[in-house]
């Protein structure tokens, strides 16, 4: 046996995802879209934007895993995700950290937590 | 030309081959991610910092086409997903079929963003010199699509805005700008995929996909899912900021 054979026999076979999974996926989907809207006109105070977020990330941990497969994907694959997501977390957090955080020179904290007013009536 | 899934002599086998590429397409993916994470993130600050325009502006959205479009672009996903099953599982005649209903629902999504777009462009509530949030409260008669309720209920969240922001349609061409950027960015990923789905379509026509090769079919399917997914956060973060008054 060659070291190809070898290699290729450790590689796991590809995983065919059968319709009926999709059809779970989808309808599952479909439900979180209803549930996304109605949420919307409850007033939560500032938890509406959290609950959308939470069920808009749980639609797309869904589209993720099992219409994009990773569920059945190599590790290295996997690792790409992961690696992605924590870029991502790092580029929102790190921004808005800052924002949140940032004071200018007139010891005012900028923007986030005041309304910063254009004044546009100069304008023709 | 290998189109046709010879083994490259860098591979061991069909499956690692194939497995490669589909980490290349999520790598270029991930580029992906960072690009409209970054717009997002642009979006959130200024809708944190003007959120009195930024609802104003979301509560001109219909939230039924909204809606309605983003049950489109999840069944088109669905269709995608059943497009890529055929292919593995060597049913030939169907992969022609689930494409095609994939291309279909893309189109109809464009219609309906046509929809929304042309009333935007009706009400004067495209960023630029026409630019008026008042447009609609104060000359009725040209927006006859808006009944008198939704005129009134517009005139009072108006009202009530206005007193918040005196500002306010300066700051509403912020939330509108972003409105247009990230749906027009998002709508121009949908065309390419459009066209890469086109081209699938051909190939299917003539038997290129089996389940030995279907590596463009999966590539391809990455793509289309991955633009379903923006859409996913894009309709709450755009019709959903302010609707329960």
């Amino acid at each position: 046996m060659s070291d190809r054979d070898q290699i290729a026999e450790q590689e796991h076979h590809e995983h065919i995802v059968p319709p009926g999974t999709y059809l779970v996926i989808i309808f599952t989907l479909l439900f979180l879209t209803g549930l996304t809207v109605a949420a919307a006109y409850i007033n939560l105070g500032r938890f509406n934007i959290v609950v959308a977020l939470a069920i808009a990330t749980l639609k797309a941990t869904l589209v993720v895993l099992f219409f994009m497969h990773a569920k059945y994907s190599p590790k290295r694959t996997k690792l790409v995700i992961m690696a992605g997501i924590f870029w991502l977390i790092i580029l929102l957090f790190m921004t808005l950290s800052d924002y949140a955080s940032r004071v200018d020179y007139r010891g005012i904290r900028y923007p986030m937590t005041q309304h910063i007013v254009v004044d546009t009536s100069q304008r023709s | 030309m290998h189109r046709t899934g010879a083994l490259y002599g860098q591979f061991n086998t069909l499956e690692q081959q194939k497995d490669t590429a589909s980490l290349g397409m999520w790598i270029f993916l991930v580029t992906e991610v960072m690009f409209f994470g970054g717009i997002m993130l642009a979006y959130t600050i200024n809708r944190h910092t003007y959120f009195h325009a930024f609802a104003m502006g979301s509560n001109t959205l219909s939230i039924q086409l909204g809606g309605f479009n983003t049950v489109v672009l999840l069944a088109s996903s669905f269709t995608m997903a059943m497009a890529v099953w055929s292919a593995q599982s060597g049913k030939k005649k169907l992969i022609p079929m689930f494409l095609t209903l994939t291309i279909l629902l893309g189109f109809v999504f464009f219609g309906v963003k046509y929809i929304e777009y042309a009333q935007k462009f009706h009400h004067h509530l495209v960023p630029g010199r026409n630019f008026d949030i008042t447009y609609c409260v104060n000359n009725p008669s040209k927006c006859e699509d808006m009944s008198a309720e939704e005129l009134d209920i517009e005139r009072r969240e108006l009202a009530d805005a206005m007193e918040a922001d005196p500002h306010l349609n300066a700051h509403a061409q912020l939330y509108y700008s972003a409105y247009f950027g990230m749906t027009g960015l998002h709508a121009l990923h949908m065309v390419i995929g459009a066209g890469l789905l086109l081209w699938l379509l051909r190939n299917s026509l003539s038997g290129m996909y089996t389940p030995e090769w279907n590596t463009p079919v999966d590539i391809v399917g990455l793509y289309w899912h991955f633009v379903d997914i923006v859409w996913i956060y894009l309709f709450p973060l755009l019709y959903l900021i302010d609707r329960h008054k």
